[in-house]
C-alpha cells in the first residue's frame, strides 16, 4: 500500500486492474485504491509478471504492506520476492516526525515463502468465492484463515466501485496535513510583483492562429517557469524527512486543483521541466479532469517535489500558501490584473501577477528564495525560451 | 413383545442391561447359549450372567475351562454347525489367546467355505481401565479387531445398546465381538422395557453441536459427554458422535457431523499409534478434507501398559480435560 499523502496510514484497495499471470511494465496502472482524496489508480514500478495477490478488494490495510507479489523480469521461475506494487520512495514516504506506519493490527506478515496457513475448508470456499486468502486475516489455531474468516469477508459489502469523492474526509485530511504543516515547518514568505505582459503577448502570439483547445494558457507558462527556475533553486525542490532535507533531481510539480464543491488535490505533472507548454497544457488538463473525477495515480498523489497553487481564476491579487509537508516549498500566484506599472521612468498599465514564495526555514533562507523568485520573474520576461 | 413387559421404565443398570438381552435371546432362540469363564456358578466375574445358571441350567450356562482358545473354538464350531453361542471372555486382554480361532476361524470360514459355512457367533468381553486392574486386564484392543474382515465389532456404551446391540448380534450371520467396557457396568440409568434390537452398524449422534465434533465409542462416552458440558460453559458447541460400531465404522454419520462442524476430535482409549482413532482420523481427511477448518485432533491413552496406581491410571486416559483442550485447540482457543 504505498503512502498517497504524508497523512495517509491506510487506503482502501477498490479494485485490482491485472491479475495473477498478467505481465506489467514500469507505469501500468494496476489497481484502484480509495483514500481520504477519493479514489487514486496504483502504478507498478516494476517489470515482471503478477504473482500472488495480497489484498483483495475492499480490505483496508496499512501503508508499506504488501499489495501483491511481482515476479520480476528474469527471475521468473525462482521464488518471487516480495516486492510491494508501488514501494514507497523513501524520500516522499512519510514527511518529518510521521508516525510509524501501523503495523498490521493481527495478520501476521506474509512475505514470499511464508505459506499463509489456511484450514482446506477455508481454501476451498475462497476458490469459490475468488477471495484471496492471503488478504485475511485467521482466527483458526495457529493463525489459520478458516471457513469463517471467508463467510465474514463475503458478507461484507462490496467495496463501493465508485467511491466518489468523500468531501468530510478531504477536509479531514486537508486540515491533519496542514496542521502538521504549520505546527512543524517554520514558513517563511516572500512575495513580489511580476510583469506579465511579454508572457502575455507571447500567448497572444502563440495562440492567434489555434483553436481555442489547442491553446496555451498563462497556467501552463507558469508552470513551465517554475520547473526550470527550480533547476537551479534545489533549496525549494525535495522533501524534508527524518531530520534531514533531500533535495530532489526531478521536478514534478504539484498543481493545486480546486475540486467542485470544496476539497483541494495537488498532483504532480512529472518531470514539469522537461515538458513543452503544449504537453504541460494537456497534463494539466487531464488531472484537472482525473481530480475531479476521483481517478489519481498514485505517483501523481507521492511524487510532487514543490506544490503551485494559483487562484488566478478566482479573482484574488495573491496568494500565500501552506506547505505541504514534506515538501519544502510553495509558489503561489494571483490573478494577473492591469496595474499602472513604472518602466523607463513612465506609468504604463500591465499585466501584473503577484508571486508568493512560502518555504521550510529548516532548508533554506529568504535570500535565496528572493533569487528564486528573480529567477522566475526574468524568465517570464523571456517568454520564447521556454 | 415380551408380555412380562411393563410399561413404566425401570431403573436398571448397564449390567443388567446385557442379562437381560442375554436372558431374552435364550428364551426366544434355544439354539441360544452362553458359555465362558465363570459364568455359571460364579454368575461371570462381571456378574453379567448371575442367575442365569439357576433359570436356563448347565447346558445353556456353560462354564469353561481356563482355555480361551479351546473355548472360542467351541463356540465357532458350535456356530458353524448351527448354534447361536454367546461367547464371553473375561477381557480383551485373554482375548488373544484365542486371536487364532477369531482371526484365523471365525472371520474368514465363510470366505473359504465359498459361503457354505458361516460362523454366527457373538463374542463378548470387557475392555479398558479404570479399575485399577493393571496392565494385563485394562488394555483396549478392540482397536485391532476392527482391523479384520469378516468380523462385526460392536462397543455399545449405553444402556439401549447394551441390551439391544446383543439381540440384533444374534440374528447375523457372521461372528460378531461386543466390548463392553468395565467402567459402565455399574452405570444406572432408566431403560424402558420395550427396548429392543438396535442396529450394529449405524453411529449415534450423542450431543447435538456445531463447533467441533467429538467422535468416541465405548467407555469413552461418558467422559466425552462431560467435556462437552464444559465446553458448552465456555460457549463451545461440541456434537458427541458415539461410534458404537467400530467396524464396520459408520463412515456416513462421521462424515456429514465433521462436515457441518469442520472440525473433529477423536477419543479413544486405545494407543494413539496404529489405533482406531488413527482409522477414524485417515477416513475423515478421505472423506472431509476440504470442509475442516482444523486439523484433526486426538485423544488417546499414554503409550505406556496401562499403570496399577490410581493417579497413574487417570494420568494415562483420556479425561475430560484433556478432551476439552483438545476440542479448543481445534477452534484455537486455548
Amino acid at each position: 500500500m504505498p503512502s498517497l499523502g504524508a497523512d495517509m496510514e491506510a487506503g482502501t484497495l477498490v479494485e485490482w486492474l491485472k491479475k495473477p499471470g498478467d505481465a506489467v511494465s514500469r507505469g501500468d496502472i494496476i489497481a484502484v485504491v480509495e483514500t481520504q482524496k477519493g479514489a487514486i489508480e496504483i502504478e507498478v514500478f516494476e517489470n515482471g509478471i503478477v504473482g500472488e495477490i495480497l489484498v483483495q478488494p475492499g480490505a483496508k490495510v496499512p501503508v508499506g504492506q504488501p499489495l501483491a507479489q511481482i515476479t520480476v523480469a528474469g527471475e521468473t521461475g525462482k521464488a518471487p520476492p516480495p516486492v510491494a506494487v508501488a514501494p514507497p520512495r523513501p524520500a516522499i514516504l512519510e514527511g518529518p516526525r510521521a508516525p510509524a506506519p501501523p503495523v498490521a493490527p493481527t495478520a501476521p506478515a506474509v512475505t514470499a515463502g511464508a505459506r499463509r496457513l489456511a484450514s482446506p475448508a477455508a481454501r476451498k470456499l475462497a476458490a469459490e468465492r475468488g477471495i484471496d486468502l492471503a488478504s485475511l486475516s485467521g482466527s483458526g489455531p495457529g493463525g489459520a484463515v478458516i471457513s469463517t474468516d471467508i463467510a465474514a469477508v463475503a458478507k461484507r459489502p462490496p467495496a463501493t466501485r465508485k467511491p466518489g469523492l468523500d468531501l468530510a474526509e478531504m477536509r479531514k485530511a486537508i486540515g491533519t496535513a496542514m496542521a502538521r504543516s504549520k505546527r512543524e515547518i517554520p514558513h517563511y514568505y516572500l512575495g513580489t510583483s511580476i510583469d506579465l505582459s511579454r508572457a502575455m503577448a507571447f500567448l497572444e502570439r502563440t495562440n492567434a492562429d489555434r483553436p481555442p483547445d489547442r491553446r496555451v494558457m498563462i497556467g501552463a507558462v507558469l508552470i513551465k517557469t517554475v520547473a526550470l527556475a527550480l533547476r537551479r533553486a534545489s533549496a525549494f525542490n525535495g522533501f524534508f524527512r527524518d531530520g534531514a532535507f533531500a533535495p530532489s533531481k526531478a521536478i514534478h510539480v504539484g498543481v493545486a486543483i480546486a475540486l467542485r464543491g470544496g476539497g483541494l488535490v495537488a498532483p504532480a505533472i512529472h518531470d514539469a521541466d522537461g515538458l513543452s507548454l503544449d504537453d504541460l497544457m494537456a497534463a494539466t488538463r487531464d488531472l484537472v479532469e482525473r481530480s475531479r473525477a476521483g481517478r489519481l495515480r498514485g505517483s501523481e498523489m507521492m511524487d510532487p517535489t514543490i506544490t503551485l497553487t494559483s487562484l488566478g481564476d478566482r479573482g484574488v491579487d495573491s496568494v500565500v500558501g501552506v506547505i505541504f509537508p514534506p515538501q519544502v516549498a510553495i509558489v503561489g500566484f494571483g490573478r494577473p490584473a492591469l496595474r499602472p506599472w513604472v518602466a523607463g521612468g513612465r506609468v504604463e498599465p500591465r499585466q501584473i501577477l503577484q508571486a508568493s514564495l512560502a518555504a521550510d526555514h529548516r532548508v533554506s533562507d529568504g535570500h535565496a528564495g528572493a533569487l528564486f523568485l528573480a529567477d522566475i520573474d526574468r524568465m517570464l520576461q523571456e517568454p520564447d525560451k521556454l | 413383545m415380551n408380555p412380562d413387559a411393563q410399561t413404566a421404565p425401570a431403573q436398571t443398570t448397564y449390567r443388567e442391561a446385557v442379562r437381560a438381552a442375554i436372558r431374552e435371546a435364550l428364551l426366544k432362540d434355544n439354539r441360544v447359549f452362553l458359555m465362558g469363564e465363570d459364568v455359571g456358578r460364579y454368575g461371570g466375574c462381571y456378574a453379567v450372567s448371575k442367575g442365569l445358571l439357576q433359570e436356563f441350567g448347565p447346558e445353556r450356562i456353560r462354564d469353561t475351562p481356563l482355555s480361551e482358545s479351546a473355548f472360542v473354538g467351541a463356540g465357532i464350531g458350535a456356530a458353524m454347525g448351527g448354534m447361536r453361542p454367546i461367547v464371553e471372555v473375561m477381557t480383551v486382554n485373554f482375548s488373544l489367546l484365542a486371536l487364532d480361532q477369531i482371526i484365523n476361524n471365525a472371520a474368514t470360514i465363510r470366505h473359504m467355505s465359498g459361503g457354505q459355512f458361516g460362523v454366527p457367533v457373538v463374542i463378548r468381553m470387557a475392555t479398558g481401565a479404570g479399575r485399577q486392574l493393571a496392565a494385563q486386564h485394562s488394555h483396549s484392543l478392540e482397536g485391532w479387531y476392527a482391523h479384520v474382515p469378516g468380523l462385526k465389532v460392536l462397543a455399545p456404551a449405553t444402556l439401549e445398546d447394551a441390551r439391544g446391540m446383543l439381540l440384533t448380534a444374534l440374528t447375523d450371520p457372521d461372528p460378531v465381538l461386543i466390548f463392553e467396557h468395565v467402567m459402565l457396568y455399574n452405570m444406572t440409568g432408566e431403560l424402558p422395557p420395550t427396548a429392543g434390537a438396535v442396529p450394529i452398524d449405524k453411529a449415534a449422534v450423542r450431543r447435538p453441536g456445531r463447533d467441533v465434533s467429538l467422535i468416541t465409542y465405548g467407555g469413552s462416552l461418558f467422559k466425552t459427554l462431560e467435556a462437552a458440558t464444559s465446553l458448552a460453559r465456555e460457549g463451545i458447541e461440541a456434537e458427541v458422535v458415539d461410534l458404537r460400531s467400530l467396524r464396520p465404522l459408520d463412515e456416513k454419520t462421521i462424515l456429514a457431523s465433521v462436515s457441518r462442524t469442520r472440525r473433529a476430535v477423536v477419543v479413544d482409549e486405545g494407543w494413539r499409534s496404529g489405533s482406531l482413532s488413527a482409522e477414524v482420523s485417515a477416513r475423515i481427511m478421505e472423506g472431509a478434507f476440504w470442509d475442516l477448518d482444523a486439523p484433526v485432533g486426538r485423544v488417546c491413552s499414554a503409550e505406556v501398559p496401562v499403570p496399577y496406581p490410581r493417579h497413574l491410571e487417570e494420568a494415562a486416559l483420556p479425561q475430560p480435560e484433556t478432551i476439552v483442550a483438545a476440542a479448543k485447540a481445534t477452534l484455537g482457543r486455548s
